[in-house]
């Protein structure tokens, strides 16, 4: 009773910290702290979105026309540019004459984006600070680009990585389910008593093995072969992940559904042998609708494995940021970015809660799948009461 | 009973902020880190009096730590940004190359081409080249590989040789710098970067030019007369106020000795 209220509060604590991380993102503008973006005071454009920020400073949006403003062509300015403009006598060897230099080269450059210090945006700037849009929970989930450090303005869009996430670990069940479900039969139903001795062992062995292992099992042997059989420019794909992440989950939901399966009665099964039903008959309609309990809770966790599985994807899938349309193309899991970015990722800082709120997002998956499977396998027991 | 086992551990910690004069810190640079290990092995044998702390964590990190004070020298493998220069400005830093880091471009062996300009690796990995016949090599799609943007090399390429644009999102990014390497050797249309510690027979380095005439190929000898272009210092930077602490071992680094050290773990020396 103790012990079950301390890990559920335990549980929770975790859940509130998570959520209060990742909801810090919201409501923030992408911009680093402590810095401004400003135009001439003459610029009719006063507001951005973070997207056309960074395709402004990549040089894809080269003219002004494009966001709203005339036909000029647009004249980016870092602050570390300032020493290409004025000399290192003119800015003070202590910088005391920076934000002078700004201002006047803002005010004469009708075309000029400048990014610097806020510190010298002071009342005396003569040019036109621009707003960025904020992050709202709609924009972190519909927006398409992750360039969490990117500057000036970092890029928070976690659709791909959403959808990365759930190409990878569907297909990993879709490959696992049915073989898994496969070997457990066997197991528990066909195989004699010798057979199953020197199986069962060698599979439980397979959970035994470190993610990492997979991971660089997956590197030198599945993302070549896959390259090879489906002439690809490049091996690291969705599908090599879902490879190795199926590969993974199989113990667990051969290890489960086989102890799901040898528990149906030996009655109900021997009734059903007497009948006249053939052995196949009694698996299909005795067996499997017996243990389906038992068999849903271990592809639960299986699925549990695959979403949450980070090292193995990580090395094998190839982390680009797309969004995918087939298997046989690199993308980028949740999980994945959280265990390469966390620790570079300044603690209470935009991308740090970015991760978190990519980690709420990984939870909320996670739990939707439970509950729905909980549901199917109550509703199938609450029929075959009645 | 119980007080005496509380002083126990407030005695640790006191003594372990009144630090003795030659204790150093140095954090920063996980490319540095190794030398500095290294470096700090050996001198330690040679000064047994002198007790040196070697953390890494990124140069990000030693930086942060040199402008907080809680580090005597931070390693980089980059320069200071101007905003961290604005934060340190009344720190007099002293600023010190202690090595040079070569960046290979490394290609798959089959690939015909065999040198690209600045320009042309602007283009790759910022997404506007995607097939290898617009540089002059076969029809053939252009994968990119990358690191994670934890990086050091990740910014070092961005800002010096991608004129600080952002990388295309197509590009793949590996956890470790050996995954670069075994991929781009199992992967035709592969380019990628490595530091030149890493590289191996198995790929083709490229000869790289800045100015459009002269390519020259990663070597040793290249990065040390500066012919190389992405080449790239590795620092230490300590206040003006720390030097008569960490004198002697920075001296020690930049002497033939240390520079030796430096040749060994795989960087080319200053000196």
């Amino acid at each position: 009773m103790v012990s079950g209220t301390f890990t559920s509060v335990i549980v929770l604590l975790i859940i509130l910290f998570l959520f209060k991380e990742g909801a810090g993102l919201f409501n923030q503008t992408p911009m680093e702290k402590g810095y401004v973006v400003a135009v001439n005071s003459s610029n009719p454009v006063s507001e951005l979105s973070p997207a056309q920020f960074k395709d402004v400073y990549d040089g894809k949006i080269i003219t002004w026309k494009s966001l709203g403003g005339n036909s000029d062509s647009i004249k980016l300015f870092r602050v570390d540019d300032i020493t290409s403009y004025y000399t290192e006598e003119q800015i003070g060897s202590n910088f005391e004459h920076l934000g002078e230099c700004i201002s006047k080269l803002v005010q004469k450059t009708p075309n000029i984006i400048a990014f610097f210090p806020k510190e010298y945006a002071d009342s005396s700037f003569k040019g036109k600070t621009i707003n960025l849009k904020k992050i709202t929970a709609w924009s972190f989930v519909s927006e398409k680009e992750w360039f969490p450090t990117a500057q000036p303005v970092a890029q928070f869009g976690v659709l791909s990585l959403i959808l990365g996430t759930l190409w990878v670990s569907l297909a990993a069940i879709l490959f696992a389910l049915p073989l898994g479900l496969a070997t457990a039969i066997y197991l528990a139903e066909i195989a004699d008593s010798r057979v199953r001795n020197i199986l069962k062992p060698l599979i439980e062995l397979l959970a035994g093995i470190p993610s990492v292992v997979y991971g660089f099992f997956g590197l030198i042997v599945i993302v070549p072969m896959i390259k090879n059989i489906f002439h690809l420019d490049v091996g690291e794909t969705a599908l090599a992940g879902s490879i190795i992440l199926g590969i993974m989950a199989l113990p667990t939901i051969i290890t489960v559904s086989e102890d799901a399966l040898r528990n149906t009665p030996r009655a109900m099964k021997e009734a059903s042998l007497a009948l006249g039903a053939s052995k196949w008959q009694t698996i299909y309609k005795v067996s499997i609708p017996y243990s389906a309990s038992g068999i849903t809770a271990g592809a639960i966790l299986g699925i549990g494995r695959a979403i949450g599985e980070t090292m193995a994807v990580l090395m094998c899938t190839g982390n680009s940021a797309i969004i995918p349309h087939t298997l046989l193309q690199p993308v980028r899991t949740i999980p994945a970015t959280i265990a390469a970015e966390l620790g570079e990722a300044a603690q209470g800082g935009m991308h740090y809660k970015a991760l978190f709120a990519l980690g709420c997002i990984l939870f909320i998956i996670t739990f939707f799948i439970n509950l729905s499977v909980e549901l199917i396998s109550s509703r199938r027991k609450g029929g075959k009461n009645e | 009973m119980k007080k005496t086992l509380l002083l126990v551990p407030a005695a640790v910690l006191l003594l372990a902020f009144v630090k003795p004069g030659n204790d150093i810190t140095v954090k920063g640079s996980d490319t540095v880190l190794p030398l500095s290990q290294k470096e700090a092995e050996v001198f330690m044998k040679k000064t047994p009096a002198a007790s040196i702390t070697v953390v890494g964590g990124g140069s990000g990190v030693g930086i942060t730590a040199l402008i907080d004070g809680n580090t005597d020298i931070c390693m980089s493998s980059r320069d200071l940004k101007m905003e961290e220069k604005l934060k340190l400005k009344d720190k007099n830093i002293v600023q010190k190359v202690v090595g040079v880091d070569a960046l290979a471009i490394i290609v798959h062996p089959s690939n015909k081409v065999n040198q690209l300009t600045r320009e042309q690796l602007e283009g790759i990995f910022t997404g506007s080249i995607t097939n290898w016949k617009d540089v002059g090599g076969a029809d053939l799609k252009i994968v990119v590989y990358s690191r994670e943007s934890s990086s050091g090399t990740y910014e070092f390429m961005k800002e010096h040789v991608m004129a600080k644009k952002n990388y295309a999102s197509t590009v793949l990014s590996m956890p470790a710098t050996g995954a670069i390497v075994q991929s781009v050797e199992q992967t035709a249309g592969a380019i990628g970067y490595v530091g030149l510690a890493y590289m191996d027979k198995k790929v083709k380095a490229l000869a790289v030019s800045f100015d459009g005439k002269t390519f020259v190929k990663p070597s040793i000898a290249a990065a040390k007369d500066k012919t190389y272009p992405v080449a790239r210092p590795l620092y230490y930077i300590y206040a003006a106020a720390s030097e008569s602490k960490v004198k002697s071992f920075v001296d020690f680094i930049l002497s033939a000795e240390g520079q030796k050290v430096v040749q060994d773990v795989g960087y080319v020396p200053v000196k």
